[in-house]
């Protein structure tokens, strides 16, 4: 079975977010990238799948400039096979969706996995739209994913609960916890990964369909109003007659 | 040309961010100077779609297919798309749920549409193409989008706009079929499962929220948070460090790499406020921390704030809201 999984190169969950001045553009001054916290649910899910069946291989596809082959390696570290970059900055969820349908439908791969969102963007756009191009079905997102030859058993998330899904290959599903432990590389991995082949393609596709304008921070908190623990309930009058929440 | 708008409703009922949504739409209609139409999906009563003249729908398409009870993302995909070619349709409204997500994605390849999520602010349409606020960067700022194309589709977060209410005003329900096959069922589920939740109030469509951590010290003391949130009819939910343990389970678990929320009201207990949390709450509109620490960073980003313990702080909490009900 070939499994593509698809990962997005995103600043640390840490990472205090700033502009630039024209506040046009994420200042990446300074900041770690890693690979998308939910991307690892797919990744690690694809290679289990994969050490299952014994046999089948995981590419892991980027689209990004040079500046993300650092975390391609080390999801070929954690155990992918091998990878694909498209050499492009991603623009929106439509953009990266072409590249992504048009290099499933090359390779012919019976399994897409990906986040559920990324954490940057927060899109939840992709999954769906590369679905759609390809005329395959989608399951987002995905708490559980099991294969049986070539029919997939998944749960995906509703709100306030869980609907057991079938669907068979090829099929596209973004992942989220509890899936699975995402791995860390260990120094083997980290070894062979040097080796394993990564593959540079150029974009394809009609282009994006929107633009980012300009970003902003959300206003600054006005400052605690602090309530002495002996007299908590005060809270609950402040809330009904002030804030007028409950 | 039109506005449609995308309803979903549960057990007959309409979910309260479809009635965020369909208010929304109606709003955009307005400024298009064109009329807002709801497509209906899951399980609706004719009474309950026809009150949705109360948030400015004129009409609501309603396929009573019993298959499109549960969601179904091939058929409702089709259905959508339909309704939307019924209507001429030029912008789209749906929640942005995980069916509207879901869906939302197909249908803007399907419908040749440019797409914005997580919305939380109605667009400006300058001439033609219109920008919209969305959260980014999850929920640690804002990006303005701008959608260009004949067609747009809009998911819009919950909580982050007021729904209208005109007392008295009805829409007209009429009868829809896509003339879905068996095909568009394909991946239909095979079995639904709910969960439990404590007080019967969802975390994703919550208006108030209580939420512990680990300075709640084992899973043994939930019982404050929830008879907190039992009092105040609110939803509960927890921090990472806790699901990773399994004090709670995972669908209760707020903040960058879990459920995004957006109450009115959330109240933090024995949670010192890692910047994944607050990326994941501080869209609330009134935040409230406890915790024992007063240098725990949470109380920068809180409206109110206690400092003292949680186990003698909530009780004292709960205590007082039922005295004030």
């Amino acid at each position: 079975m070939k499994f593509l999984v698809c990962i997005s190169n995103v600043p640390d969950t840490t990472t205090k977010i700033t502009f630039t001045p024209d506040n046009k553009e994420f200042n990446k001054a300074g900041v770690q990238f890693v690979i998308n916290p939910w991307d690892e649910y797919a990744l690690t899910r694809a290679i289990e799948l994969k050490e299952a069946q014994g046999s089948g291989t995981v590419t892991v596809l980027n689209v990004g400039e040079a500046d993300t082959e650092p975390n391609i390696r080390k999801a070929l570290a954690i155990g992918a096979d091998d990878a694909i970059r498209v050499n492009a900055a991603p623009k929106d969820a439509y953009f990266v969706a072409e590249q992504i349908a048009a290099i499933a439908k090359e390779g012919a791969y019976d399994v897409i996995l990906m986040g559920k969102e990324s954490i940057d963007y927060n899109g939840f756009q992709v999954h769906g739209m590369v679905g759609e191009m390809l005329g395959i079905p989608t399951v987002a997102p995905a708490m559980k994913l099991d294969m049986s030859a070539n029919t997939a058993t998944l749960e995906r998330e509703i709100e306030g609960g869980k609907e057991i899904v079938e669907v068979n290959t090829p099929f596209v599903a973004s992942c989220q916890q509890p899936m699975c432990e995402p791995r860390i590389p260990n120094m083997r991995g980290i070894m062979t990964a040097r080796t394993k082949p990564l593959k540079v393609v150029e974009p394809v596709g009609e282009g994006a369909r929107t633009s980012v304008a300009e970003y902003a921070l959300p206003p600054k908190k006005q400052g605690v109003k602090l309530i002495p623990a002996e007299s908590a309930g005060e809270l609950i009058k402040l809330l009904r007659n002030e804030a007028k929440v409950i | 040309m039109s506005v449609l708008v995308v309803v979903e409703c549960d057990g007959g009922e309409v979910k309260k961010s479809s009635l965020e949504v369909a208010s929304y739409g109606s709003q955009v209609a307005q400024m298009l100077g064109t009329t807002a139409t709801a497509v209906a999906v899951g399980e609706a009563t004719e009474a309950n779609l026809a009150k949705l003249g109360e948030q400015g729908i004129s009409k609501v398409l309603y396929d009573a297919e019993p298959r499109l009870k549960d969601f179904v993302n091939g058929a409702y995909t089709k259905l959508i798309a339909a309704a939307a070619e019924k209507e001429s349709a030029q912008v789209i409204v749906l929640a942005n749920s995980n069916i509207g997500a879901a869906v939302g994605s197909r249908l803007s390849v399907r419908l040749k549409a440019s797409l914005a999520t997580n919305v939380v602010e109605l667009p400006k349409n300058d001439g033609g193409s219109f920008t919209v606020k969305r959260g980014a960067f999850s929920g640690k700022a804002f990006a303005d989008v701008v959608l260009s194309g004949d067609r747009k589709i809009l998911a819009v977060k919950k909580n982050s706009i007021e729904a209208l209410h005109e007392a008295g005003k009805t829409a007209t329900v009429e009868s829809f079929s896509a003339s879905l096959s068996d095909a568009d069922f394909a991946d239909a589920p095979k079995q639904v499962v709910m969960q439990d939740q404590a007080g019967g109030v969802l975390l994703p469509e919550a208006d108030r929220v209580v939420s512990g951590g680990r300075g709640m010290k084992g899973p043994e003391n939930w019982h404050l948070i929830e008879d907190l949130a039992k009092a105040l009819g609110a939803a509960t939910a927890c921090s990472k460090p806790v699901s990773d343990v399994d004090w709670r389970p995972h669908h209760e678990h707020v903040g960058q790499t879990g459920i995004t929320v957006s109450p009115n009201l959330y109240i933090a207990c024995g949670i010192s406020g890692a910047i994944q949390h607050l990326a994941g709450v501080n869209s609330s509109k009134v935040i409230v921390v406890i915790n024992k620490d007063p240098e725990a960073p949470f109380f920068k980003a809180a409206d109110y704030g206690i400092v003292g313990d949680v186990f003698e702080v909530l009780p004292k909490l709960t205590q007082a809201v039922k005295e004030l009900n």
